[in-house]
């Protein structure tokens, strides 16, 4: 419900924010996309933060492929599974064949809810004149807060994000609105790599 | 704004794909690793920091600061996501009507 309320509001069609639910289905690189152009950036901008934030999906898709079947033609369907929830919920299961249905179980009810949710959340801020008048503007920053909390559970992470905050409001007035958060993430790559030589 | 959209699903689940397909090692190298969960940390930061502090290019501090406040706190007691973001919403709305 939140993100179709946020994409609609941040100009976004209803069959764009649908297409983003249905064909992207991982929550933060879609909130990032529409928080980007909500925001005054480019949607290029806002696709290029999508696909970094999209990264993570990756090494989840790496911890799933010795419980998942990886070189069969199910592997594409099961790809647009692999997220936060059906990894977690896929890994806590004790043998293979629990875990492979704990996967698809989470999957497709988490794809029907969701796709659900965001066309109830974007039909009803149709409805709505001036999305300001609801406090709109205020749910993007609220909905990232949500997201990276479980995140924070050690004094790096928290170290790391108060410092990407700090980086993206001083690059904010020189660059054009989006390019700071590329900055952010070309820094904390460099971080990230020059930490793990040590 | 479509091919945005499409370009960036595309991406992303391209990037799923490739975790499930990849040979296991390229991924597996611990600068990779260990580097790749700090990604959405900071970008998550760097949003919240954008979408609360700015327009466009410009620093502002309005009704957002006070919502991110209460969506702080609501987190804090362990609310639901929906919560979370209706709490916001609403707080920045009713301030906009007082």
């Amino acid at each position: 419900m939140s993100f179709g309320a946020i994409s609609t509001a941040a100009g976004l069609s209803l069959f764009q924010t649908s297409a983003l639910s249905a064909l992207m289905f991982t929550g933060a690189s879609q909130f990032a996309l529409v928080g980007v152009v909500g925001a005054g950036g480019s949607v290029w901008a806002g696709a290029a933060t999508a696909a970094l934030l999209g990264t993570r999906n990756a090494l989840y898709g790496l911890r799933l492929s010795s419980i998942l079947d990886r070189s069969g033609p199910r592997r594409l369907p099961a790809a647009h599974f692999v997220i936060d929830e059906t990894t977690a919920m896929a890994i806590a299961r004790e043998s293979p064949a629990e875990s492979r249905f704990a996967f698809w179980a989470t999957g497709v009810e988490l794809f029907i809810f969701w796709n659900l949710g965001t066309l109830a959340g974007a039909l009803a801020t149709h409805l709505v004149p001036d999305p300001k008048v609801l406090g709109l503007d205020a749910a993007p920053p609220a909905a990232f807060l949500a997201l990276l909390a479980p995140r924070l559970r050690a004094r790096e992470p928290m170290a790391i994000a108060l410092a990407a905050g700090l980086v993206t409001l001083v690059c904010l007035p020189f660059v054009p609105a989006g390019v700071p958060l590329l900055i952010v993430a070309v820094l904390v790559a460099v971080f990230g790599v020059m930490r793990s030589r040590r | 704004m479509w091919a945005g959209v499409l370009v960036a699903c595309a991406a992303c689940y391209a990037l799923k794909l490739a975790g499930l397909s990849l040979p296991a090692g390229v991924l597996q190298d611990t600068r990779v690793q260990r580097t790749i969960p700090l990604v959405p940390v900071a970008l998550l930061a760097a949003l919240i920091a954008t979408n609360t502090f700015s327009t466009g290019n410009h620093l502002v501090l309005d009704v957002r600061a006070a919502a991110i406040g209460v969506a702080v706190v609501a987190v804090l007691l362990r609310a639901p996501f929906l919560v979370v973001v209706a709490s916001a919403a609403a707080t920045a709305g009713l301030l906009r009507l007082l």
